[in-house]
């Protein structure tokens, strides 16, 4: 018995391969199975080679998997491309419209669009597949039926015959399997699981987070792999005192996000690199003049327009330190989609309290990926708001030297919200002493963002320290390593910056922090160590997240240099 | 220098047109005050980088709330703000540089969304606060700092540029015209979506058309700026074009869209209405995400 199933659909853009791989992950979710998708395509509709993979799991998941079980291959093209992945015993699915392999003893060519074409339902393909990797894998076809049908009963005319139609689908694929004789290691029964769980993408939680934090109102622009989270905000945040706006360009974004969040209103945006590094001066205008704003950056593979449907973690920099002069942004990186609902809650919650601007930074590989997690608690979510004024000070917004009350337009204490150095009335000046004073006051703020937590695991001396979407892979390695005996402790946290100082202080105590990140310069690492941590990055800059045996491996390497060093 | 904040060291140069705005504008947001009987926190100006945007420290009286932010992007900061708060006024402030060059690119989207806010450009032809570069509106051939050669770009019409983009609502007005500009803002204040008010506010320093716009009978110069015949029926779209087009600059309401003007908050507000889009609590829509 086998208790994972890694299947990954492949072929080129509007095959449905990434519909496939959510497809079967939802099933098996619904059949109590945990499951998590990862996919990946070129930037354009049709064509290229694209890929969606799905893992299914008797056990909670922490990557999409290293090796498949199952690579479903469209073309030939998908099949080359892919072959190197498929572990030792693996079965390959091959659409033998399209080609065919000479050696099948471990292939199966369905025609799955001809015999849907057949069967009248042209649509079901990707289910006869599903159907047959089901039945190959030992998976329990009646609870996909049940999805099946709860799928597609809608309250329409003509639910009964698609859902029939579907069905029989599902059981024409198993039964090419069955005839084919090839079968994979079993898979375990899904174990019984008490709590109520939900099938999430991350885009989905971290949206929700943001609403259930109170949030007002979301300007964006299009741009991948950002785009998901202005549309589910156009559609979910509704409501008379909610606005949702598309805007002209991402400057527009960040500036109509300003003055938003100048209003009084709880605002935010998503982009991705091109659209982050727009939003430079703007970021730098809510970080003057202090309003309350939220940018979830979904990072891609950069500079320019780089890898616009790819994964990376190239983004950090540029977060904390968006645009031009002294300034330090708060950044929250979210794990996992779970994570991403409480992150993108916190981070309405930051900007609220110390009055200024707050990243979300989340990248492809977290924002699309479906997986089940246990129903978030939304009452843990607190929902803060700035502190308003009530007058008192008159127009003085920016006296004192950290966070004080913000006065709403329409109410008392008018003053101008200002870019250029200014005065506790908001009036420009060039004075050094208020220059001095204000840029003192702005990172004091950052003081009240003391409530950050974070995960401390296994001894203190040599540190693995994930960021991001890295988390993953990173803790999935640190598992088999401490199985396996390796001498290395665990710490992580989303908060990024700034970072709990008590995680800080372990880490400067460390002799050595590993830091597995997805980007050439080793982001992450670089910033440590101008917080004197002795930290070195493990990096991966191919567009897509870490294997978890390559992470393996290269933290064993990096710990016997060390000892040399130090022997 | 501002009496409100005698800290505040901000000077325009003696004769700077920007002077008659100031006053043109505490006016325009007094007389509204007490017609609508509301304070003049129930406005906000807006204001972009250059001579022009230091109004926003000036203004005497009441004052209204203010932002003072980035180079040419008060109008996206006017697009967030008064789609949260349409019971806000809210008055853009902008030069021919920040609104008509490094800005210009907004100008489109609020004129589609029909954003009912009120834009006061304040023209002088020329970069002032950068001490006297070309803008779009400095004339051709004129030599500056950035034109050795004399000015090489053909000189936008900002009037033309308005009426090809859609703006509802363009009035163009002088500084030294104080009480007709004052009026002429808070006339376009009381339209139901985006209106322009576009000032020839001349610069003393880099770019004095006083003489030009006024004209000099003793020198010749026939003045640049004409006011519109009492006859210009403003909702007709030719007779608009036509007197927008040309060198002359022509003084007063040029157009006005005709029929009803429904505002972007008003549509959005209609729209919302009509399909009973109501906020589903965030636990129901996790909870339709259950396995």
């Amino acid at each position: 018995m086998s208790n994972n199933l890694v299947v990954r659909f492949a072929g080129e853009g509007g095959q449905g391969v990434v519909g496939g791989a959510e497809l079967m992950a939802a099933a098996a979710a619904q059949g109590g199975y945990h499951v998590l998708t990862f996919s990946t395509f070129p930037s354009q509709i049709k064509g290229g080679p694209a890929w969606g993979q799905a893992r299914i799991s008797s056990e909670p998941t922490l990557t999409p998997g290293d090796y498949l079980d199952v690579l479903v291959a469209q073309n030939r093209y998908a099949y080359d491309f892919n072959i190197a992945e498929l572990r030792e015993g693996g079965i390959v699915v091959f659409n033998s419209e399209e080609f065919e392999l000479e050696d099948t003893s471990r292939a199966l060519g369905l025609p799955a669009d001809k015999m849907a074409r057949e069967a009248g339902n042209p649509l079901a393909s990707t289910i006869i597949l599903i159907g047959a990797v089901a039945q190959m894998a030992g998976v329990d076809l009646s609870a996909l039926e049940a999805f099946i049908t709860k799928r597609w009963t809608r309250g329409r005319a003509g639910d009964e015959q698609i859902v029939s139609g579907n069905i029989a689908a599902l059981r024409m694929g198993a039964e090419e399997a069955i005839k084919s004789g090839l079968k994979l290691e079993q898979l375990e029964a899904p174990k019984p699981d008490t709590t109520t769980r939900i099938l999430i993408r991350g885009y989905e939680a971290a949206c929700l987070g943001a609403i259930a934090a109170g949030l007002d109102s979301f300007i964006g622009y299009p741009i991948s792999p950002a785009t998901t989270m202005l549309v589910y905000m156009e559609q979910n945040l509704v409501g008379p005192d909610k606005f949702v706006g598309q805007a002209s360009s991402e400057i527009e974004s960040i500036a109509s996000l300003v003055g938003a969040g100048f209003s009084g209103k709880k605002v935010m945006t998503s982009t991705a690199g091109p659209g982050l590094s727009l939003m430079g001066e703007g970021l730098g205008l809510a970080w003057m003049a202090e309003i309350p704003l939220v940018v979830a950056d979904v990072q891609r593979g950069g500079p320019a327009t780089g890898l616009p449907t790819k994964t990376e973690q190239s983004d950090l920099i540029c977060a904390i330190n968006p645009g031009h002069g002294d300034m330090s942004v708060p950044v929250i990186a979210p794990g996992d989609p779970e994570e991403a609902f409480f992150a993108a809650a916190k981070a309405v919650n930051w900007a609220e309290r110390y009055q200024g601007p707050v990243i979300l930074l989340t990248e492809a590989s977290i924002a699309e990926r479906a997986q089940d997690i246990p129903m978030p608690d939304v009452s843990l979510i607190s929902q803060e708001s700035r502190i308003v004024s009530d007058g008192s000070v008159g127009n003085l917004r920016y006296k004192g030297d950290s966070v004080s009350p913000f006065p709403v337009p329409g109410g008392p204490g008018a003053y101008v919200a200002n870019g250029s150095e200014h005065d506790e009335q908001g009036d420009t000046t060039h004075l050094p002493e208020v220059h001095v004073a204000m840029t003192e006051r702005r990172f004091a703020k950052l003081k009240t963002l003391n409530d950050s937590t974070y995960e401390s695991e296994g001894p203190g001396e040599i540190i693995l320290l994930p960021w991001g979407g890295s988390k993953g892979a990173a803790r999935a390695a640190w598992l088999e390593l401490q199985a396996e005996g390796v001498n290395i402790g665990w710490r992580y946290t989303m908060f990024v910056n700034p970072l709990p100082e008590a995680l800080l202080a372990e880490l400067r105590a460390a002799k050595l922090v590993l830091v597995p990140e997805l980007n050439y310069l080793g982001q992450f690492s670089g910033i440590l160590r101008t917080l004197d941590v002795n930290a070195r990055s493990i990096t991966q800059y191919t567009g897509l997240p870490f294997k978890v045996a390559d992470l393996k491996s290269e933290v064993r390497t990096r710990m016997a240099s060390a000892s040399e060093v130090r022997a | 220098m501002s009496k409100r904040n005698p800290v505040y060291d901000f000077k325009w140069c003696p004769g700077c047109g920007d002077f008659g705005v100031k006053v043109a504008i505490e006016q325009a947001l007094a007389k509204r005050a007490i017609e609508r009987q509301e304070s003049v926190e129930k406005s906000a100006i807006i204001a972009g980088i250059g001579c022009s945007g230091n109004l926003v420290h000036l203004q005497e009286g009441p004052q209204p709330f203010g932002i003072h932010g980035i180079h040419g992007r008060t109008l996206p900061i006017a697009y967030g703000f008064k789609s949260n708060r349409p019971d806000m006024n809210v008055l853009v402030v902008s030069g021919d540089g920040d609104f008509l060059s490094i800005g210009a690119e907004h100008i489109g989207p609020q004129a589609r969304r029909n954003l009912d806010i009120t834009v006061v450009v304040m023209d002088n032809g020329i970069y002032g606060l950068t001490k006297g570069q070309a803008s779009p509106t400095t004339e051709f051939e004129v030599v500056t700092a950035t034109t050795r050669y004399g000015k090489l770009d053909d000189r936008m019409h900002p009037l033309e540029v308005y009426m090809g983009l859609g703006v509802p609502y363009i009035a163009s007005e002088m500084s030294s015209r104080v009480k007709q500009l004052g009026e002429a803002i808070k006339d376009a204040m009381d339209y139901p979506g985006f209106s322009i008010v576009h000032v020839q506010s001349p610069c003393t320093t880099y770019n004095d058309t006083y003489a030009l716009l006024k004209g000099d009978e003793k020198k010749g110069i026939e003045p640049l700026a004409f006011p519109i015949p009492e006859e210009h029926d403003v909702t007709d779209l030719d007779a608009a074009r036509k007197l927008v087009t040309g060198k002359r600059i022509p003084i007063g309401l040029i157009y006005k869209r005709a029929g009803e003007s429904v505002p972007g908050h008003e549509r959005l507000r209609l729209a919302k209405e009509r399909t009973k889009a109501t906020q589903a609590p965030v636990e129901r829509l996790l909870a339709a995400m259950t396995i």
